[in-house]
């Protein structure tokens, strides 16, 4: 390896072999040293927050409701009793029942999958796709960079919910277009994020040695500059997973995402609107799901601001579908 | 003035990639747009009428340049449903939208500027603790939710305050009021927490600011240093966020006229994604857009007046 970089620098740069051939040790040196403490620093940094420690312990509930929740549920999540219809919260039903006598609590734990599922994928579209766009943008400049930043100052000028329910009114109501709506709609936040930490790192020495030592483009990229600007990513991760739980919700409550018989919080939500003004548990619980979730999403995002000292990351809209 | 002219060329690139999305909505449309959008009314000869009406058996292109020549004067298209012109049906809901996101708009700097700048100002105190805490929570609540708790408590609990519906101002003051509040809250609540979080920090970074302290030093009186060095110099950059907040303001109010029956933009934009009445759909989202990409132009060039550093930054906005 320092074989090769001093040949290759040799080549180019006399003058700096020596200097380069130290740069690449001290890289070394810092990936086996700094890098996993680096992160086990982090993880410690915060735990030691109660505010993070809240926060993942209501998303770890969330989750394992996710999962688990078609075997926690004290009744069958579409099983209607009319003789029980619109009940208060009792000892039998915690948090009441809706108009066709249906476990309100049941429902509200089994709304968290979709919920979760829909959050993670369209996350997980955004990122891979705004942070590839963001980072060639970012690397290569020029009329790249133009051309995909002016498109995604395109999609910045419509509101979220807006560009959401016009790809849904293109591919129809459901899940599936839900999520690729969603997903779609926080690609720019990805793209600008990635784009201006690209920017600021990609001249950076150790970006230069990559490149003096025959890494590609791509190499470079996703080798050197991705690792190095994780940590606005992580922090917009957490808050658009908050963003998306907001959307998912906002859409099935206008009857456009989720479809029955699944439930979702967002369309039991919708469907207590004719009921909820003299049954107050038929709107508020499943709310509550939703304001939590969201809530500790974004908890978690400013610690994780704070922690990896990420300024200036997450200039979404704040809004999300609502 | 070659930034102004940079902001409004970028503006007007921008512009035109608006209409090109607007545009295609239509075009990526699985199955015959039309068909879908008339539903179980079809009707032959009203299909064939509103085919030709919207240039939809012509070549892509073709349509696209007469849609933008269409729109440049005014003329949107057809709805699918009602048959009336878009323009039309957009105008009528305009004043009831308007009005609430003014009052949301109103709402939301009356919270945060005061708020944002107490909390700064006496920073680490219970009331900062509380301020933030509040916009924490704030902009983590759904506001279809918080419309309908508002409901639950000024409406069904209370009776204060009617649940739904709205009343053109010039109709009734008194009435429109009563109405206006409960959405009004709803939109403002969360553009307001987030503005707060700005105004905040914003005022933190400039109290810390070498010129704040050479004015304590010559021993100028707390409050005329508050508001001439340091509020001043701290709303420049919150005035690119609120433009951003009127943004969320106007998506927002989508969700929020639906839950409150209020017939705005937003409720036309909903019902026509459920009929699925493309040309209104397409009418509405391009206005939407444009109204933002018009408010951001403006605050743009009004932060670029106010903070003379733009100016040497080039157009590299």
């Amino acid at each position: 390896m320092s074989e090769r970089a001093r040949n290759v620098g040799g080549v180019t740069e006399p003058d700096l072999d020596g200097r380069r051939s130290d740069h690449e040790v001290d890289d070394h040196d810092i990936v086996i040293k700094e890098g996993p403490r680096g992160w086990r620093r982090t993880v410690l940094e915060v735990v030691r927050r109660p505010v993070a420690v809240a926060s993942l312990l209501i998303l770890v509930v969330v989750v394992v409701m996710a999962i688990f929740g078609q075997w926690l549920t004290p009744y069958g999540i579409n099983e209607v009793n009319i003789s029980r219809r619109l009940e208060g919260p009792s000892a039998q039903h915690w948090f009441g029942t809706d108009e066709l006598g249906r476990d309100i609590l049941t429902r509200v734990i089994a709304s968290a999958s979709v919920s979760v599922r829909v959050s993670v994928i369209a996350v997980a579209i955004a990122l891979v796709v705004g942070v590839s766009l963001g980072l060639f943008a970012g690397f290569f400049g020029g009329w790249l960079d133009s051309v995909i930043m002016r498109s995604q100052d395109v999609m910045f000028a419509f509101p979220e919910i807006l560009l959401a329910l016009a790809i849904v009114a293109i591919l129809g109501p459901g899940v599936t277009t839900a999520t690729i709506a969603i997903g779609i709609v926080y690609i720019q936040v990805f793209a600008r994020v990635t784009r201006a930490s690209a920017l600021s790192v990609r001249t950076e020495t150790y970006v230069r040695a990559s490149k003096s030592l025959g890494a590609g483009p791509l190499r470079q990229m996703f080798s050197h500059v991705l690792p190095n600007i994780s940590a606005p990513i992580i922090v917009q991760t957490s808050l658009s997973l908050a963003f998306a739980v907001l959307s998912e919700a906002g859409l099935s409550f206008l009857g456009l995402g989720v479809q029955p018989p699944e439930p979702s919080w967002g369309r039991m939500l919708f469907d207590s609107r004719a009921f909820f003004q003299d049954a107050w548990w038929l709107s508020v619980f499943p709310g509550l799901a939703v304001f939590v979730t969201v809530l500790a999403c974004n908890l978690l995002g400013d610690v994780l601001r704070d922690v990896l000292d990420v300024r200036g990351a997450a200039t979404t809209r704040g809004g999300g579908v609502r | 003035m070659r930034y102004v002219l940079n902001r409004v060329l970028q503006s007007v690139v921008v512009l035109f990639g608006v209409t090109v999305v607007v545009f295609l909505i239509v075009q990526l449309v699985p199955g015959d747009p039309i068909r879908i959008g008339m539903g179980t009314r079809f009707d032959p000869e009203v299909y064939e009428a509103l085919r030709r009406a919207s240039g939809l058996d012509r070549p892509p292109l073709e349509q696209y340049l007469s849609y933008v020549g269409r729109a440049l004067t005014g003329d949107l298209g057809v709805s699918f449903r009602s048959g009336q012109p878009v323009s039309h049906l957009i105008v009528a809901r305009l004043p009831a939208t308007v009005s609430l996101a003014v009052v949301g708009i109103v709402i939301a700097l009356l919270v945060s500027f005061p708020l944002g700048i107490l909390s700064a100002v006496r920073n680490g105190s219970v009331l900062d603790s509380v301020v933030r805490a509040a916009s924490q929570l704030g902009v983590s609540l759904p506001n279809f939710w918080l419309g309908m708790l508002l409901i639950l408590l000024f409406s069904s609990t209370l009776g204060w305050l009617p649940p739904s519906g709205y009343t053109p101002l010039t109709e009734d003051p008194v009435e429109w009021l009563r109405r206006v509040i409960m959405p009004g809250i709803t939109v403002g609540v969360v553009a307001g927490s987030i503005l707060t979080r700005y105004v905040r920090s914003s005022v933190l970074e400039t109290l810390s600011m070498d010129h704040v302290r050479t004015a304590r030093s010559k021993g100028l009186p707390g409050r005329i240093i508050l508001l001439r060095h340091v509020v001043r110099n701290a709303l420049v950059p919150v005035i690119t966020v609120t433009g951003t907040q009127i943004a969320a303001i106007l998506g927002g109010v989508i969700v929020v006229e639906v839950v409150f029956a209020w017939p705005g933009l937003g409720l036309l934009v909903y019902d026509a994604v459920r009929a699925r009445d493309f040309p209104l759909l397409q009418g509405a989202v391009l206005l939407i857009a444009v109204v933002f990409l018009i408010v951001n132009l403006l605050v743009d060039l009004l932060y670029a007046k106010v903070d003379p550093r733009i100016e040497l930054g080039g157009g590299d906005g």
